[in-house]
């Protein structure tokens, strides 16, 4: 039996390796798909973040150093940012608007920066004024540290709850034996600020001597999407293994999510990392893919636009180019749809305001799904 | 003063060593590795077998044999539009990854060296300075 199921998986041109471990629920393709996509702004290789002023005025961060703002699907440069030391996944990032934003024209972005110390660089989180098209009272809010030339692992998302907290990632910089698991680095961590930028008195490891106080959650990879769920208001981030092992977690106050001690991947080149799926204190992720999507970009459909797809988890793969659908009941993801086969490294995925989701597909720009008629 | 003399000729052989001769092969496949694995991998998998239809491979590549200086200033500058790698068409970006040019070098000794591709003279830092974008 076992001997025919190699065969059968020779005989499909897939390697043993990943037919025996590919994760359920197998992704499905619709055949006839029952939505269409428009262009909404061209000509960005790398929209890495987008956030909305209204549904026809945007900002677009190009991860090379630039954020646009697109109005009537225009494009024009943002100036007043400060240079990204931009090397391997690093660069501009994210960029959020302020929750109160019509009152206070305020945004945020994470980029990568040296600013002091050592060469290379880490994640900084600012703030500005945005006026128009230009950017006032840019202020640093955090910067992690130290710098370094490693190119990989810088996440990052920014999103707020509804209590005046925002959060965003980083990714372990490349020195994954060394910064997600020790609460006194940064790298591999959640992090929980005030708007303001200070941190808050309750965040859960404000009376841990020697700690980051503005971790939140710790132990991640590299985490590229976090979207606030529309009803229960929870933190879903989802995250980059290594070879398989890409994974979608609920994030908690002071939970380690268990890189590199646990994990469902494997290295690149193939060798073990650990064999440990699971360990005492360290928390299983929702879900994990194998073999790994790439996950990057995520968000909540909450409107009625796309029949059946409200409550959905929608999150680009960078790796198989396409826009994945994932329909979660009771935490368990149920099913798993393939939208935009082909498309391209889709890098973003947001709900704008008018209820459609807009996904930021590396080489092309910012597309819109719209339902077919 | 002979030995002043000796002292003084070794430190000066030494220093000149030290500054005109380049990294050593060895050295930059070693170092070349390093930076395949924080800035290639992700995309071009482990072996240079690339992911198909998307990414273009790395192993045993015509592209790279037959179009040298373009994949070292796409490496350098980062390149985008249609190239045809091993009979197969791929029409993708990939931007600069920020690397110096001794950087760009030793990726490139470390692709050229592996995966039955072809080394045929070691990439210097002082070639991949002389491309312009």
């Amino acid at each position: 039996m076992n001997k025919h199921i190699i065969l059968v998986c020779t005989f499909l041109g897939s390697t043993a390796l990943s037919c025996a471990q590919e994760n359920t629920p197998k992704i499905e393709t619709p055949e006839n798909p029952n939505y269409t996509h428009e262009v909404v702004v061209e000509g960005i290789d790398i929209p890495w973040g987008m956030d909305f002023i209204s549904s026809d005025d945007l900002l677009v961060t190009e991860k090379s150093g630039t954020i646009y703002r697109v109005r009537n699907r225009q494009k024009e440069t943002v100036s007043g940012l400060p240079e990204a030391y931009v090397r391997g996944q690093g660069g501009l990032l994210d960029v959020a608007l302020h929750p109160d934003f019509d009152n206070n024209q305020t945004i945020y972005f994470t980029i990568s920066m040296t600013l002091t110390g050592d060469e290379g660089g880490n994640t900084a989180l600012y703030s500005a004024v945005l006026n128009d098209l230009s950017l006032s009272e840019v202020s640093l809010l955090y910067k992690a540290e130290p710098n370094t030339k490693k190119g990989q692992h810088w996440g990052s998302r920014i999103v707020f709850d509804k209590e005046g907290h925002l959060y965003f990632s980083v990714g372990d910089r490349g020195n994954r034996d060394v910064n997600p698991q020790d609460l006194q680095r940064d790298g591999g961590k959640v992090y929980r600020l005030n708007l303001d930028g200070s941190i808050p008195a309750d965040n859960p490891f404000v009376d841990t001597e020697g700690a980051k106080t503005a971790i939140y959650s710790y132990g991640h990879r590299n985490p590229q999407g976090i979207a606030i769920h529309p009803e229960t208001g929870a933190i879903w981030e989802t995250e980059h293994g290594p070879r398989g092992g890409d994974e979608i977690n609920i994030i908690r106050p002071g939970i380690n999510y268990g890189w590199p001690k646990i994990t469902y991947g494997i290295n690149y080149s193939g060798t073990t990392i650990t064999d440990d799926k699971s360990l005492p204190g360290m928390e299983q992720p929702l879900y994990y893919w194998i073999p790994s999507i790439g996950p990057s970009g995520t968000a909540f459909s909450s409107s009625d636009r796309y029949d059946g797809w409200k409550g959905n988890l929608f999150v680009g793969s960078l790796a198989f180019e396409y826009l994945e659908r994932l329909v979660i009941e009771n935490n368990q993801v149920v099913k798993r749809e393939k939208l935009l086969p082909g498309i391209g490294r889709v890098r973003n995925v947001e709900e704008g305001p008018d209820g459609y989701l807009y996904v930021g597909v590396e080489g092309k720009g910012v597309l819109k799904i719209v339902p077919k008629e | 003063m002979k030995t002043v003399v000796l002292l003084y000729s070794l430190v000066f052989s030494g220093l000149t060593v030290f500054f005109i001769q380049q990294k050593s092969l060895e050295q930059s496949l070693e170092d070349g590795a390093e930076i395949y694995q924080d800035f290639c991998v992700q995309c071009h998998l482990d072996q240079g077998q690339g992911v198909a239809n998307a990414f273009p491979p790395l192993a045993k590549s015509d592209f790279l044999k037959n179009q040298l200086e373009l994949s070292l200033k796409g490496v350098k500058y980062g390149m985008r539009g249609p190239i045809e790698v091993n009979g197969k068409n791929y029409d993708g970006v990939m931007v600069a990854q920020g690397l110096d040019d001794q950087e760009v070098a030793d990726v490139m000794n470390y692709v050229l060296s592996n995966w039955g591709n072809q080394l045929e003279r070691p990439i210097t830092a002082a070639q991949v300075a002389d491309i312009q974008n």
